[in-house]
């Protein structure tokens, strides 16, 4: 098993964590976490596949990596604007839940 | 089995072992901690990877920056903790959707496995064009050459990102200075490591910025230490957050997007395309857009973490 | 090899994306009151590149191409419109001019500050959101597109909040997480698509992809990710209490078009960048889905207090009139009769309902403005006070029901002779029983809007007659597409690739 295989499994995985996390846990900030989890596992099955794809004397193939430099900026300003939106809704009401009267995501 | 492979084996391992930890401990500050420690061992993963540019990124975006973020959600929301748990779904819901967890992971890991051999690539073609845009790092040249447009587009969604962040002050502290009021303490360690890191960390991302044309870096990883500095500064309270109706402030953020546009729209008249280079002019406008993206990036990523306006500008 | 060129007027895609984003940057540094009056002067520029677009594209009797950079895919990214993308963005210009010109009224920088929260965000959010959906309208790179995405849903999101209810705050962040989930599936798919194939190009992906466990995932987690944007039946949990709790003009903008653009990427995904791999039973579980959206969320609507939460439970049920496109327009064996009606029947229902909804929510807010609430129980007899804003809701409500002359009758029809001609005729039974149902909870409102005031009525504010029109404006274009021809639409099919290419007959 090589190294990309590897990582990529391991992307996988994380993947099925963070998705987890992101449904089970009642509390934002711990949904917002499992979502940074979630996205670092789709970013390293990118990575392998930029791996698998080194020739021409480079590492790995540049476009996958480029393409998650570009999304690792967009996934914090996400985090940025969840955490945000999280932080207003405990001063305004004391507490973070996303539970409302007609029911909403547990 | 190869020494190399044990260490891979090892650190993939270390990872799932710290991000089941994130999922599964109790308390969300200690989550948090356990995301920095995941973060700096993911961006390990790049490198061995041989994906360096990415792992700069990773260890200054998605463990400090994102850290530093998250570290001080999870202070402030300490006292919401306990009647959130309450609302935790039954043990059957959680064992169904672990089930279907693990399909989907289960599906991926399929899915990875059975891509093609030999991989298509496109790295052959990039090594072709680097010429013509007078870089040596492919990356670089795929974030600001062939796929500029991702990256132009990618600055409106950061800008747009922080309007919306600022969008959630209250009305009455609108063009104020986000977050508290910061009392700095003049013999304390944040300020003794503030007054020692951020002269070093600025050079260093001048460094990986400008390198970044032939050797990994770039824009983005400079940006984003550049970005950690500040951060650190404005945490120990040696620097006062700007507030955001200063003018200066919004001529920096949104520079490296108005750059970016200018020279695509010249590469109507000059070049062949928006977003194209003129002959031979390609690396230094390259370089004067990079200049312009780490000021924007550092700027950008700080205020985000600053949060939107709390208090009125004190004269 | 598939060597793509820059068309002539290509040119003007990139300006459909810069105008507004350039906008948003100049809005942002100039500030103040100076964010309104840009967007303003924006709102025509726009609309009058995404008629020329059109009028291009129908006159080339081709789609129009620009490379970008003028690099070629697969290194490079290219935009390209088709017919399909120049009714989507005439659509979106048209919905946001009216969502511009209604928010005038509440979103003015009042006269003793520079500038001021509401409004600026306001302005630049609307452009915001109008970069985003024409860059997917317009986008031909499966990347690029998730950018487009996630440039849309950072534009949408604020939108909810920016009242600063509680509420609106909790609405927000549960659609802040549902989409970012959505996203994160989208890109997921599509690192698997670029390990398969080695390009994220709609064209070369459709000459590349083959029906292989790696195609099968990359499809499933990117149409799953987007459902739940599009907020698909079971999906649709965050999408009533937030387009209800956004000021009115951003509600209109919201259940109109933004929704609308993560199923444009559906169909884009599965007629263009991986035709003809949709197994029937996949394309038959989406037409369930669609068929519960409708039944359920008509039923929900029906049991709504509120006037806004009613119109966004509608919304609600009538993306699920959308998801009939999969099992009747889609097939291994295209050349049948009955597909070409219903893509056409599909899209006239998608820009349909955008109209139509836009004009009921812009009534709606105008309504609530008036009386200062939007219960229903306590609307009786407003429809004397606000007449035009009445009718305007009066009008849309006729398109969801599918009621002659109206673009929604027209979709319907198009859409129940194909179901029948298709011999899927348990389609056509729900079209019905939603359009039954729709009735039901217009003419709830109806009545009470026509109703007897029974003396509890009390007008807090004047409302002017000009943002009236504006929503009557809209309606109005709902009704006009009534006077389409009942059958296949040309404009709707310039520019489909070769293998998805459905007959006209």
């Amino acid at each position: 098993m090589n190294t990309a295989a590897l990582f990529g499994l391991l992307g996988a995985a994380l993947v099925g964590l963070g998705l987890f996390g992101l449904v089970v846990h009642p509390n934002p900030l711990r949904k917002i976490l499992a979502f940074n989890l979630l996205g670092g596992g789709v970013f390293l099955v990118f990575g392998a596949v930029a791996r698998r794809g080194a020739a021409a004397g480079m590492g790995g193939d540049p476009v996958p990596q480029a393409l998650v430099i570009t999304g690792l900026v967009v996934a914090f300003s996400a985090t940025a604007l969840a955490v945000s939106l999280l932080l207003r809704l405990f001063q305004e009401t004391g507490r973070t839940t996303l539970r409302d009267e007609d029911g909403g995501k547990p | 089995m190869t020494i190399s492979i044990a260490i891979d084996v090892g650190l993939a391992l270390l990872v799932l072992a710290v991000a089941a930890w994130i999922i599964a401990v109790r308390d969300a500050f200690a989550a948090v901690v356990g995301f920095v420690a995941y973060g700096l061992l993911l961006a390990l993963v790049w490198v061995r990877l041989a994906a360096v540019d990415v792992a700069l990124t990773e260890a200054a975006i998605g463990s400090g920056v994102t850290g530093g973020l998250l570290l001080a959600a999870a202070a402030r929301l300490r006292s919401s903790e306990a009647p959130a748990a309450n609302e935790r779904p039954g043990a059957t819901l959680r064992v169904l959707t672990a089930l279907l967890c693990a399909g989907i992971s289960l599906g991926l890991a399929v899915a990875v496995l059975s891509l093609p051999d030999p991989a298509p690539t496109l790295a052959p073609m990039a090594a072709a064009n680097l010429p013509a845009t007078g870089l040596g790092n492919g990356v670089t040249a795929v974030l600001l050459a062939y796929r500029a447009f991702d990256t132009l587009l990618e600055k409106v969604v950061l800008l747009l990102s922080l309007i919306g962040v600022w969008s959630l002050a209250p009305d009455r502290a609108w063009g104020g200075r986000p977050g508290p009021r910061r009392v700095v303490r003049p013999d304390g360690a944040l300020v003794f490591l503030t007054q020692l890191l951020p002269p070093v960390g600025i050079v260093v991302a001048i460094y990986i910025f400008w390198a970044g044309a032939d050797e990994p870096g770039g824009a983005f990883p400079g940006g984003t230490i550049l970005a950690a500095m500040w951060i650190l500064s404005m945490l120990a309270g040696l620097v006062e957050v700007p507030a955001i109706s200063r003018r200066s402030l919004r001529v920096v953020l949104v520079l490296g997007a108005a750059l970016f546009f200018a020279v695509g729209l010249a590469g109507f008249f000059v070049a062949d395309a928006f977003l194209a280079y003129p002959m031979g002019y390609a690396k230094p406008l390259i370089l004067v857009i990079e200049a312009a993206l780490v000021l924007s990036i550092a700027a950008i990523l700080g205020m985000l973490v600053a949060g939107p306006p709390e208090r009125t500008e004190e004269r | 090899m598939i060597a793509h060129a820059t068309t002539a007027s290509g040119f003007l895609l990139v300006l459909a994306i810069v105008f507004p984003a350039a906008g948003i940057l100049l809005a942002l540094t100039l500030g103040g009151r100076h964010a309104e009056r840009i967007t303003l002067a924006l709102l025509p520029v726009g609309t009058a590149v995404a008629i020329a677009i059109a009028c291009e594209v129908w006159r080339a009797g081709d789609a129009l191409v620009y490379l970008l950079g003028g690099w070629q895919p697969p290194l490079g990214v290219m935009l390209r419109a088709d017919g399909l993308s120049a009714v989507m963005l005439v659509t979106t210009s048209l919905v946001i001019c009216a969502a511009g010109l209604f928010g005038r009224a509440g979103f003015r920088t009042p006269e003793n500050l520079h500038e001021a929260r509401a409004p600026l965000a306001f302005w630049t959010l609307l452009l915001g959101v109008w970069a985003a959906l024409n860059a997917v309208f317009l986008g031909h790179d499966l990347f690029n597109l998730y950018v487009g995405l996630e440039l849309l849903t950072f534009g949408a999101v604020p939108l909810v909040a920016l009242s600063g209810r509680p509420e609106t705050l909790t609405a927000a962040l549960r659609y802040l997480l549902f989409a970012l989930l959505g996203s994160v599936l989208y890109l997921l798919g599509t690192a698997l698509l670029y390990g398969a194939h080695g390009t994220l190009d709609i064209a070369l992906l459709a000459a590349r992809v083959r029906p292989e466990p790696v195609a099968w995932v990359a499809a499933a987690l990117m149409t799953a990710g987007l459902l739940a944007k599009t907020a698909l039946f079971p999906l649709h949990l965050w999408l009533p209490p937030a387009h209800a709790g956004a000021p009115a003009a951003a509600s209109a903008v919201l259940s109109a078009l933004v929704v609308k653009g993560s199923f444009f990427l559906i169909v884009r995904l599965w007629f263009d960048a991986m035709p003809g791999l949709m197994p029937q039973a996949a394309a038959q579980l989406l037409g369930t889905l669609g068929a519960a959206a409708i039944l359920f969320g008509s039923v929900l609507a029906l049991r709504q207090a509120r006037l806004k939460l009613l119109i966004a439970y509608s919304t609600v049920a009538q993306i699920g009139y959308l998801f009939f496109l999969f099992p009747l327009a889609m097939g291994p064996d295209l050349g049948h009769s009955w597909q070409a009606a219903a893509w056409t029947g599909g899209w006239i229902q998608l820009v349909s309902h955008a109209f139509a909804k836009a004009a009921m929510f812009l009534a709606a807010g105008l309504i609530a403005e008036a009386v200062g609430h939007d219960r229903i129980a306590e609307l009786a007899g407003i429809g004397r006070a606000l007449p035009i804003s009445a009718l305007a809701f009066g009008l849309g409500g006729l398109s969801l029901m599918g009621v002659p002359p109206s673009g929604g009758f027209v979709a319907k029809w198009l859409l129940l002779t194909a179901a029948v001609e298709a011999g899927q005729w348990w389609w056509a039974l729900v079209m019905l029983a939603g359009g039954l149902l729709a009735g039901g909870y217009v003419f709830r409102v109806l009545g009470q809007l026509w109703g007897d005031a029974n003396g509890s009525l009390a007008l807090r504010a004047r409302v002017s007659r000009r943002r009236e029109a504006l929503a009557l404006a809209l309606a109005l274009c709902a009704l006009s597409l009534g006077f389409l021809p009942l059958q296949p639409n040309a404009l709707l099919q310039i520019g489909r690739p070769h293998a998805a290419e459905l007959v006209v007959r």
